[in-house]
């Protein structure tokens, strides 16, 4: 497997250039290789959305593209959502306010969608948050409190803080 | 919502999670995050067929490729591990976590490859030849039971593993002497909780201190104990690290074959070892999937609507090997008449074993099941009589001044309010109101759709005794399901507990904080706890049943009530007073008479750890106080004709839930969906109502969409998320809960179990919609999971039915 590729890549604002198999796959590279654990493998088929990441702003699944495929990208993961080191950001603060999450497994997942929905659309109706977590499985919640969460988020009372 | 008044200062708040911020960050501590020097990776090799012998196994080629550092054998593993236990007297049915000679499911594990890489591991796997001559298989439960049948166990003698019929009153004489009777049969199909997390697990050996490290992403009761005897270790030489995040269990995570393998294959090469499942391995041969049941029933009741007594038979496929699955048969011996005033029952349990993946627990540990055979009958009296399935209920559900109330199989329920919690539902659904539910389903209907009201009325066993254990096995005399916490004061004041399990998202962080605080009086979000690991850990019996708000709570209570007492005590020997002259107040001690005269949180601390020449005679120096305590109403054995006190607490539910259908696609959407819910106190509303929630949503997938399909030949083609199907935002619909408050007299607070909350009653509830929104056609569907397909083959057998009716 002497089959490697260099690439380039910016992830959460830092420049990597590393080399690869052209056989890892983007959410291995991110844990194995950066080790930034933060982004889960749920399904490895694309379904569940556990592995959710910002390629260039936009929430693609990282297990199903290679980590060839990002060279030159621009990728944000949920540890980079929060402005500053040990805060959180308002979508942050409002999962934890509303009690969006349980185990915590799909929440990175959860967290990288909802983001690129408040990005295009910072006031959504309840079934706009819907229709964007629609792509990611969570099994602990009912969805109803990530639901609440967004819709808080994108409220006047919701704060950013540490 | 808002909060109900009471007399506590932090139980019952809105509090936020102490667990959120981790996981939010990206923090979280989960199996597959485990990093060590030197790991190795595993890949496994599986069989393809249901039922084959093993011929051979060659595995020079994958051992010759770079980087795989060994492959293993059931053989070879055998040799140094024992079988793990079947749950029920039948030694004969040997599990590991290797096959030996012959495989009994397809996705059984053969071989393990150890590489230095995933990846590397799995290309070897490709390479391990395994040669196999193909046997007759068993897939059908019923077909199973039959004299010809395949036997998946043939030492065993027989594919059923586990039979007993109980008789609890007198069955005969009540079915003799009542108006009517009705019989049917109800089928649950196999699904599970899959957590969106695989199950993982990493292990190292370490020669020079004898002990295997374990971390994995495990709830399971007594698993320390369970992975060193499989291990042929002392139990000191397992430390299982609690403080693993897991992904999500419900009940399932139970990985003790994964951890023997990797555990051996630790101290076998001496270096640090991981599996982590694949979705695939998880679903087909991670051993994870749930109750697959027919249920035979018969009612017998009165024509004024009195359900006088019941047969039932519970006929469980629970695959090839045994662990926790026959047991699930014997959880709803301890709610069998649900809530009604049922007098007298006969239950037929029986657990067979199939060619297929085995089964794990799963939230609610067979109850639910049981729950949704229950509630259909209850609906088909109401049919059968012509009355309304409220009324029907409301004239059959336990009465509020009826508690303790003893039913027929010997448990009793500890408190309620059943027809005030039916009631607080039906308010919230708007039920009798003319602008409300009914009319909203009549909407639907004039709309073209069909629309149904689904209703169920069910009960939540919490408390997690094993009480089924000894029923089940006369050789397991297991009363002893305790739950610990530790509690310390250091000299800076601050407060940390200990627990010894690990958490799967009930969030017990909060909860013991909260418990803590409570009773200390200190700020909860000031209270850090930790998760033991087994080497450390006081005894807990892990996150089942519902178990741990009464009993983790119980224990975090009963360990800060020592602190508090001997904080008391040191201030009583300072002002030189007694104990009941004083009031504790905030974490500072005063004089009830004289207030002025006081002694502050921060002055006793520095007396308990540095002062002891102010300490009472023979105190211990130092604040750490622990509370180990049994499960209220354990410690008995069944009597010889099978009556126990199951679970201590009874929680319950109302749901009622608006369903239409598309006539010509027949997709399902729930229009509405309100639950009554009453768990005694809540400790923490928001994670009673977030798992209340996500039971729900949990039982729309078993009552719509979920099952594991297995094919003729024995083969699942179901183990991916495009066809086993889960639940998303767009199929879960918004959610009314309504909380009610009967106190448990059995507990510290008067808090009752949740864990298993929603889960318990929705598949009934939705059904009962279905069938509701069907019986204007004609139709009726007695199977789960209702997917578009089962109801629309039903529409159409109702139509032929209707045309060649004279």
């Amino acid at each position: 497997m002497t089959n490697r590729h260099t690439i380039q890549i910016q992830v959460n604002g830092i420049d990597y250039e590393r080399s690869v198999e052209p056989r890892t796959t983007l959410v291995d590279f991110l844990r194995d290789d950066l080790a930034l654990k933060g982004t889960h493998v749920g399904c490895e088929h694309g379904v569940c959305g556990a592995c959710s990441v910002l390629l260039n702003d936009d929430p693609v699944r990282s297990c199903c593209m290679f980590a060839v495929q990002a060279d030159g990208m621009r990728v944000k993961t949920v540890e980079g959502l929060a402005p500053n080191r040990a805060e959180m950001s308002k979508l942050q603060d409002a999962f934890c306010e509303k009690h969006a999450l349980q185990c915590g497994y799909c929440t990175p997942g959860m967290l990288i969608a909802c983001t690129a929905l408040l990005t295009r659309c910072p006031k959504p109706t309840q079934a706009q948050v819907r229709e964007a977590i629609s792509g990611n499985l969570c099994r602990c919640t009912g969805y109803q409190q990530i639901v609440d969460a967004v819709m808080y988020a994108s409220s006047d009372e919701s704060k950013q803080h540490g | 919502m808002a909060e109900l008044p009471t007399p506590f200062r932090y139980i019952g708040k809105h509090r936020r999670a102490q667990e959120h911020k981790r996981f939010v960050l990206g923090q979280g501590h989960y199996a597959a995050d485990i990093q060590l020097p030197g790991m190795l990776h595993v890949a496994l090799v599986a069989s393809p067929h249901a039922s084959a012998r093993i011929v051979s196994i060659d595995a020079s080629a994958a051992l010759a490729m770079p980087g795989v550092r060994a492959v293993v054998s059931g053989e070879e593993l055998r040799q140094a591990t024992e079988p793990l236990l079947p749950g029920v007297d039948a030694p004969q049915v040997k599990r590991l976590p290797l096959a030996i000679g012959v495989t009994r499911y397809a996705g059984e594990w053969v071989a393990a490859v150890v590489a230095e890489t995933r990846a590397l591991a799995e290309d070897a796997a490709e390479y391990v030849m395994v040669e196999y001559e193909t046997t007759p298989h068993t897939v059908d439960p019923e077909a199973s039971m039959l004299p010809d049948a395949p036997l998946v166990h043939p030492e065993h003698g027989s594919n059923v593993i586990f039979q007993r019929t109980f008789e609890w009153g007198p069955v005969a004489e009540d079915f003799a002497s009542c108006d009517h009777q009705l019989s049917y049969r109800v089928r649950w199909s196999r699904n599970s909780t899959v957590p969106i997390e695989t199950f993982a697990v990493a292990c190292d050996w370490n020669d020079s201190v004898g002990i295997l490290d374990v971390w994995a992403s495990i709830q399971m009761p007594k698993f320390p104990d369970q992975v060193a005897k499989a291990l042929r270790l002392p139990g000191n030489a397992v430390r299982v690290h609690f403080d693993v995040d897991v992904g999500g269990s419900y009940g399932l995570k139970r990985g003790l074959k994964h951890t023997v393998l990797v555990g051996y294959l630790a101290r076998k090469l001496g270096q640090a070892v991981r599996l982590v499942e694949d979705r695939l391995e998880n679903m087909r041969g991670g051993d994870m999937q749930g109750p697959d049941r027919i249920f035979d029933v018969t009612l017998g009741f009165q024509s004024d609507g009195t359900i006088r007594c019941m047969k039932m038979r519970a006929l469980d496929d629970i695959g090839a090997y045994s662990g926790r699955s026959p047991l699930q048969l014997g959880k709803p011996v301890g709610a069998i008449v649900g809530p009604y005033r049922i007098q007298s029952v006969e239950y037929q349990a029986i657990a067979v074993m199939t060619n297929k993946t085995p089964q794990e627990a799963v939230r609610g540990f067979g109850q639910s099941p049981t729950n949704y055979a229950i509630e259909t009958g209850i609906d088909k009296v109401a049919r059968f009589l012509n009355m309304d399935r409220i009324d029907l209920r409301l004239h059959n559900l336990i009465h509020k001044d009826e508690f303790p109330y003893l039913i027929p199989s010997g448990t009793s329920y500890d408190s309620g309010d059943y027809a005030t919690v039916l009631a607080k539902a039906m308010h919230a659904a708007k039920f009798s109101d003319p602008a409300g539910l009914m009319q909203e389903r009549d909407r639907l209907r004039a709309q073209g759709l069909l629309a149904g009201i689904g209703i169920a009325t069910c009960l939540e066993p919490s408390g997690g005794n094993s009480s089924f254990e000894p029923l089940f096995n006369p050789k397991n005399e297991t009363t002893t399901w305790m739950d610990s916490c530790l509690v310390r004061v250091d000299l800076s004041g601050s407060i940390t507990a200990l627990m010894g399990t690990s958490s799967s998202g009930q969030a017990h962080e909060t909860l013991v904080s909260t418990v803590v605080g409570e009773i200390l009086h200190r700020q909860p979000d000031d209270i850090r706890v930790i998760h033991a690991d087994s080497l450390n850990a006081l005894p807990s019996n892990s996150p089942v049943g519902s178990r741990m708000a009464i009993m983790l709570g119980g224990a975090a209570a009963g360990a800060a009530k020592k602190i508090r007492d001997k904080l008391l005590r040191i201030a009583a020997h300072n002002l030189k007073t007694t104990v009941q002259d004083l009031c504790y107040e905030g974490g500072n001690v005063a004089l009830i008479s004289e207030p002025s005269r006081a002694m502050t949180w921060d002055v006793l601390i520095e007396i308990a750890h540095r002062k002891f020449h102010l300490l009472p005679t023979g105190m211990e120096p130092g604040l750490q106080e622990k509370f180990v305590w049994e499960v209220p109403t354990g410690g008995q054995l069944p009597t010889a004709d099978g009556r126990v006190q199951m679970y201590p607490c009874h929680s319950f539910e109302s749901h009622l839930v608006l369903a239409s259908i598309d006539p010509d696609t027949c997709k399902v959407t729930l229009q509405r969906y309100v639950c009554g819910h009453d768990c005694g106190v809540m400790i923490s509303p928001d994670v009673v109502h977030g798992m209340t929630y996500g039971g729900i949503a949990h039982g729309i997938g078993a009552a719509l969409m979920e099952k594991f399909q297995f094919s003729d030949e024995g083969q699942l083609i179901s183990g991916t998320f495009m066809d086993y199907l889960l639940p998303t935002s767009a199929e879960v619909p918004s959610i009314t809960i309504v909380d009610h408050c009967t106190p448990s007299p059995l507990t510290e607070f008067g808090q009752k179990g949740s864990g298993e909350a929603g889960y318990l009653g929705s598949p009934a509830a939705i059904a009962s919609a279905i069938n509701d929104a069907l019986a204007p056609a004609g139709a009726s569907v007695d199977y789960l999971p209702m997917t578009p397909q089962v109801i629309w083959s039903a529409l159409r057998h109702a139509e032929l039915n209707s045309a060649f009716k004279p």
